[in-house]
């Protein structure tokens, strides 16, 4: 098998691998993991867009022959669907703080199991697909914030209460703005629509 | 197509078996209810670590094997959860026969702070809940490796709040007859932990 490789690709690579590097040296991976704000809501997601950017670098071929293994984006959404899952539970959270293993199963996974594969779905999930994995996003977030915000005791035992509810109310705001973000272009004018195109005048 | 839906099972399948064993059966979301699903199915051996009580006594948990022993963990300059813990555990006391305490069922409150937490400091907790030395001890662990051990084993996680204080998860623990970890219980229902010592004294 010959692989060819984009300039574009090779870029999206370099940067996935210094992602990886900046986020996995111990000074700012102890200091992103010191509050449970930034270890929810910006390494663990900056993990996953270095999975989107592993995506773009991948050889067109190789790109081809996964494509062949997910139809419509199935399967790998479902992948990334139930890594994800995993992910939210308060108790991987501990664990990847209490247990070096642990961590490295985040590292590798949050990666590999969702950006990756949720990027190479994207296109092929069409435009139904990424509705639905766009609103299942939203609303979990929003529902985990409010889980976050009404639990009169601690979920995670690495984290203040106080804390706890903080993050609630940003995961809630992330998701209201995501919500926000998503429909607004509905909302705004970009110029007539050219007769025809949608078929209706 | 069909290799697609292969994939699919096959990922369903593993997802269905990483989200099952990742919390015992659907049961265990956070890492209090795992360390509790864990002990209950199977009672933990506890490392021997040398305590030091209110009146200056060396001991170890061990001394106490033939003998039911709950445990609790504290620091005495805590008025919120731990002044919880010792009402608590003032009550199991009360509700249990008076010729068992202390000869077939002792309580230890454990301090996790021995910076601060002096003989002095742990005498005044004592008198404060009425713990007499003998059916209930309050101790502190010196080593800190001892400390480090004992904690891990226990499951309990430290953290400062920032203000001089600790935030951990507070439960009753309850070690049987060999000096294992057999139950572990929620620290704000005394009566149904004693009830449960009962039916094993």
């Amino acid at each position: 098998m010959r692989w060819s490789y984009r300039a574009p690709g090779v870029l999206a690579g370099v940067l996935a691998g210094v992602l990886l590097c900046l986020l996995g040296m111990p000074p700012l991976r102890a200091w992103l993991e010191a509050g449970m704000a930034t270890h929810m809501l910006v390494q663990m997601p900056l993990l996953v867009a270095a999975g989107v950017l592993m995506a773009l670098a991948l050889p067109a071929s190789l790109t081809r022959r996964i494509a062949d293994y997910n139809a419509r984006g199935l399967p790998l959404t479902l992948l990334a669907g139930f890594a994800s899952t995993y992910w939210m539970l308060p108790r991987a959270l501990d664990a990847a703080l209490a247990e070096p293993w642990m961590e490295l199963a985040k590292f590798a996974g949050l990666p590999l199991l969702i950006g990756l594969p949720l990027a190479l779905s994207w296109r092929p999930l069409g435009l139904i697909g990424r509705g639905f994995v766009l609103a299942n996003a939203i609303s979990m977030t929003a529902v985990a914030g409010w889980l976050y915000i009404a639990a009169p005791s601690r979920i995670c035992n690495g984290y203040l209460v106080d804390e706890q509810a903080f993050t609630g109310w940003l995961l809630v705001a992330v998701a209201g703005v995501l919500a926000i973000a998503w429909a607004a272009p509905a909302f705004v004018y970009r110029g007539a629509t050219p007769v025809g195109q949608h078929g209706i005048t | 197509m069909s290799r697609s839906i292969a994939a699919g099972l096959l990922v369903l399948a593993v997802g269905v078996g990483l989200l099952w064993f990742g919390t015992d059966g659907f049961s265990a979301f956070t890492s209090e209810a795992a360390r509790r699903h864990a002990v209950s199915e199977q009672p933990r051996v506890l490392p021997d670590a040398v305590l030091e009580d209110q009146d200056g006594r060396l001991f170890r948990l061990r001394d106490h094997a033939g003998k039911l022993v709950a445990v609790e963990f504290v620091y005495t300059r805590c008025r919120t959860v731990c002044s919880a813990l010792g009402a608590g555990f003032r009550q199991i006391g009360d509700s249990l026969p008076p010729a068992a305490l202390g000869r077939d069922f002792v309580r230890i409150s454990v301090s996790f702070d021995p910076a601060n937490d002096t003989p002095a400091a742990l005498k005044a907790y004592a008198q404060r809940f009425g713990a007499d030395g003998t059916g209930w001890r309050v101790a502190r662990v010196n080593s800190e490796t001892d400390l480090k051990r004992l904690l891990d084993a226990f499951g309990i996680t430290v953290i400062a709040d920032g203000m001089g204080g600790f935030e951990h998860n507070a439960a009753i623990h309850l070690l049987d007859r060999s000096g294992r970890l057999a139950l572990i219980a929620d620290h704000d229902r005394p009566l149904a932990f004693a009830a449960q010592v009962r039916t094993r004294l």
